[in-house]
C-alpha cells in the first residue's frame, strides 16, 4: 500500500517537516526533526532506486489525475540516481551540522536554518522527481528562495550581499526558465515532459521552439553556474555557513545539470533542433573556458572557500563538457562526474567546516601549520585534493578517465590534452593549500586559539565517511559507473 | 493593424528589456528589485495574453457556451505571481539587513567596503 505512494512521500516528508520546525523553534528539537526527516527521505529514495532497478520507469499520478492533464512524477534511471545523490548528502550533512551551526549561526535563528534546509531539500528533490514542466519551476523557486535564506544566515555581513546578488541572478534565471516553459506550452498545449517530447518530435522546427530552447538553456545555465554565468557562486559559497556550503555545493548545481540533461536530451531530444543549432559546440567552448579560466582564478584566491568555489565552476565545466556531445561514454562520464564531484566537494567543504570551527573563516594565511594542529583534517583535505585533480585511486580519476575515453572516441586528441592541462591547474591550487598546511612555518599566533577545542565526533565521522568514499568510489565503480551508464543509455534512447 | 493585434506581446517584450536594463544599469539595490519586478511581470502578460479569448467564458460543460478560455495559464500565473511576491519580499528583507550592515544601498560603495574587508583579512 504505502510502497505505491513513495514518489509523493519523497517530497512530502521534508515539506511537512519544515513547518514543524517553525512551530517548535527549540534549537535541538528542530535539528532532530530535520535529521529524522532527511533520513526518512534518504530511505525512500533507496527504495525508489531498488524499484526502478526492477520496474524500469515509475509513473506516479499526483492526486489520481491521469497524465498529461494531471501532474505526473516520472522516475527513471537518471533522476533516481540524482535523487539518491541529493537525499544521501542531505541526510549526512544534517547529521554533521549541529555543532557547526551552533557556532556559526545565532541560537535564535537555528529553527529558521533548519526550515530553510528542509525546504531546500524539498525543492531540489521536487525538481528532480517531477515530470511536469511548470512543477519544475515551482520546486526550483522553493529551493532557490530557501537557498538565499541559507546563504544570508552566514555571520559575515558579506553573506547578505552575496545572497542578494544570487537572488537577482537566480530570479532572472528562473524567469527565463518560465518563459521557455510558457513558449513550449503555447506550442504544444501540454506541460507534461514526456508528452512534450513526443509532440515536439512530431513538429516541424519553428522559431518559437528555438526561442524556448534558448530561454531554457540560458536560465538553467545560470542555475548550474556554467561559465560565464557563474558570478553569483563564489561569494555565495564563501560566505554561507559551512553546513549550507557543503549542502549547496554538493547538490544544488548538480540538480541544475540534471535539468539541462533532461531538457536537452529528453524534451528536445526528438526535435530536429540540434542539427539546426550548434548548442553542443557552444557548451563545449564554454566548458573549456570554465576549466581553464575558473581554475586559474582559483589559484589566486586567499579565501579557501572561495578557492574551492571557483574550483567548482571548473569542475562543472568537466560535467558540461561530457554533456556536450551525445555519445554513451561522454554522457556516462558527465553523470559519473556529477556523482564524484558531489562527494569530493562535499568532503572538502565538510572538512573546511571542521577547520572553520577552530580558526574561523579559513584563509590561506590562517591555515598555515594546520598539518600539525589538525593532522587528520589536513590529511583528508589532501586526499580530496587528489580526487579533485583526478589522481588514480580516487573517485575523480574515474570520471576523468571516462571523459578522456569519450573524447578519444571522437579522435579529438587536442581536447584530451586540454583536459590533462587543466588538471595541472588543479594541481597548482591544491598544492597551494597543501603547502600552507604542511610546509610553511606555523606562526604561534595561529596556535593560540587552535588548541582550545577538539573536533566534535559526529562532524569528524561524517566528514571522514565522505573522504573514504572518495577513495572507495575510485576502486569500486560498480554503483557509480553502472548507475551513470544506465542513465546515459536511457537519455540516448530518448533522442532516438 | 498587425502591430495592434499583437500589442500585448510588444508591451511584454518592451517590459522584459526595460526590466533587465534596470537590473543591470542601476546601482541602487531597491531600484534593482524594481527592475526585477518589472521583468517578472512581463512574463505574466506573455502567459495570460494567448489564454484570453474575446467572448469566451470559463470552461463550463453546457450547451449554452461554445467558446471558452483556457484557465490553465491563469492558474499558472497565479502561482508565478505568488513566487514573485515571495522573491520581492525576501529581496526587500535582505535590502533592510544590508542597509543595517553596510549603511548604504549603493552597489559601488558596498563593493568598496567588500574590497577593504578582504584586504584587512
Amino acid at each position: 500500500m504505502i510502497s505505491s505512494q513513495l514518489p509523493a512521500l519523497q517530497i512530502i516528508v521534508p515539506l511537512l517537516a519544515a513547518p514543524f520546525c517553525v512551530i517548535i523553534r527549540n534549537s535541538r528539537a528542530t535539528w532532530l526533526i530535520s535529521v529524522l526527516a532527511s533520513w526518512v527521505t534518504f530511505g525512500i529514495s533507496i527504495l525508489l532506486y531498488l524499484d526502478v532497478q526492477t520496474l524500469g520507469v515509475i509513473s506516479y499520478e499526483m492526486g489520481n489525475w491521469a497524465p498529461p492533464w494531471g501532474i505526473e512524477y516520472r522516475i527513471d534511471s537518471i533522476n533516481v540516481f540524482v535523487l539518491l545523490i541529493v537525499s544521501s548528502i542531505g541526510a549526512l550533512v544534517s547529521l554533521y551540522a549541529y555543532p557547526s551551526i551552533s557556532v556559526e549561526v545565532d541560537e535564535n535563528k537555528h529553527y529558521l536554518f533548519w526550515t530553510s534546509y528542509l525546504l531546500c531539500l524539498t525543492g531540489l528533490l521536487g525538481v528532480t522527481i517531477t515530470g511536469d514542466a511548470f512543477n519544475i519551476f515551482v520546486f526550483l523557486e522553493i529551493s532557490s528562495l530557501s537557498t538565499y535564506v541559507l546563504i544570508a544566515l552566514g555571520k559575515n555581513r558579506h553573506a547578505l550581499y552575496a545572497a542578494f546578488r544570487y537572488l537577482i541572478l537566480g530570479t532572472i534565471g528562473a524567469t527565463f526558465i518560465v518563459i521557455g516553459i510558457g513558449l513550449l506550452y503555447l506550442l504544444t498545449g501540454t506541460l507534461n515532459l514526456y508528452d512534450l517530447s513526443m509532440r515536439l518530435g512530431d513538429m516541424s522546427l519553428t522559431q518559437p521552439q528555438l526561442a524556448a530552447l534558448a530561454f531554457l538553456t540560458v536560465g538553467i545555465s545560470l542555475k548550474l553556474a556554467l561559465f560565464p554565468l557563474h558570478l553569483w557562486l563564489p561569494n555565495a559559497y564563501a560566505f554561507a555557513p559551512s553546513v549550507a556550503t557543503c549542502f549547496l555545493a554538493a547538490t544544488a548545481t548538480k540538480v541544475a545539470i540534471y535539468l539541462l540533461l533532461r531538457f536537452a536530451y529528453d524534451v528536445f531530444g526528438q526535435s530536429q533542433i540540434f542539427s539546426e543549432l550548434p548548442l553542443g559546440e557552444v557548451l563545449l567552448i564554454l566548458s573549456i573556458a570554465a576549466m581553464f579560466i575558473a581554475s586559474t582564478v582559483a589559484i589566486y584566491q586567499q579565501d579557501i572557500k572561495r578557492m574551492f568555489a571557483y574550483s567548482s565552476v571548473a569542475q562543472i565545466g568537466y560535467i558540461t563538457l561530457g554533456a556536450s556531445f551525445a555519445s554513451h561514454t561522454a554522457l556516462t562520464s558527465s553523470i559519473v562526474h556529477l556523482f564524484n564531484h558531489a562527494i569530493t566537494k562535499g568532503a572538502i567543504f565538510l572538512l573546511l567546516g571542521l577547520v572553520a570551527l577552530r580558526i574561523g573563516q579559513p584563509t590561506l594565511k590562517k591555515m598555515s601549520g594546520l598539518g600539525k594542529s589538525m593532522p587528520w583534517t589536513s590529511a583528508g583535505l589532501v586526499i580530496c585534493g587528489l580526487s579533485l585533480i583526478g589522481v588514480p585511486g580516487t573517485a575523480g580519476f574515474i570520471s576523468k578517465w571516462y571523459l578522456i575515453l569519450a573524447v578519444l572516441e571522437r579522435g579529438w586528441w587536442w581536447l584530451a590534452f586540454m583536459i590533462l592541462a587543466s588538471s595541472l591547474l588543479a594541481v597548482i591550487y591544491v598544492w597551494r593549500v597543501v603547502e600552507t598546511m604542511y610546509v610553511s612555518d606555523s606562526d604561534s599566533r595561529g596556535d593560540s586559539h587552535m588548541a582550545s577545542t577538539t573536533s566534535p565526533t559526529s562532524m569528524t565521522l561524517v566528514a571522514w565517511l565522505f573522504v573514504t568514499s572518495c577513495i572507495f568510489f575510485g576502486f569500486h565503480t560498480s554503483f557509480s559507473v553502472e548507475g551513470a551508464s544506465a542513465a546515459a543509455k536511457v537519455l540516448l534512447e530518448y533522442t532516438k | 493593424m498587425d502591430f495592434l493585434d499583437n500589442i500585448n506581446y510588444w508591451i511584454a517584450m518592451f517590459q522584459i528589456v526595460m526590466g533587465l536594463f534596470i537590473v543591470i544599469a542601476s546601482e541602487n539595490l531597491i531600484k534593482t528589485l524594481v527592475g526585477l519586478g518589472i521583468f517578472q511581470s512581463a512574463v505574466y502578460i506573455i502567459y495570460i495574453s494567448p489564454a484570453k479569448i474575446f467572448g469566451g467564458t470559463a470552461p463550463i460543460l453546457s450547451e449554452n457556451y461554445v467558446i471558452y478560455a483556457n484557465p490553465l495559464p491563469h492558474v499558472l500565473i497565479l502561482t508565478a505571481i505568488v513566487v514573485g511576491v515571495a522573491t520581492t519580499a525576501l529581496g526587500l528583507a535582505l535590502v533592510v539587513r544590508i542597509y543595517e550592515a553596510f549603511g548604504t544601498l549603493e552597489e559601488d560603495k558596498i563593493q568598496e567596503i567588500d574590497l577593504e574587508d578582504s584586504r584587512n583579512d
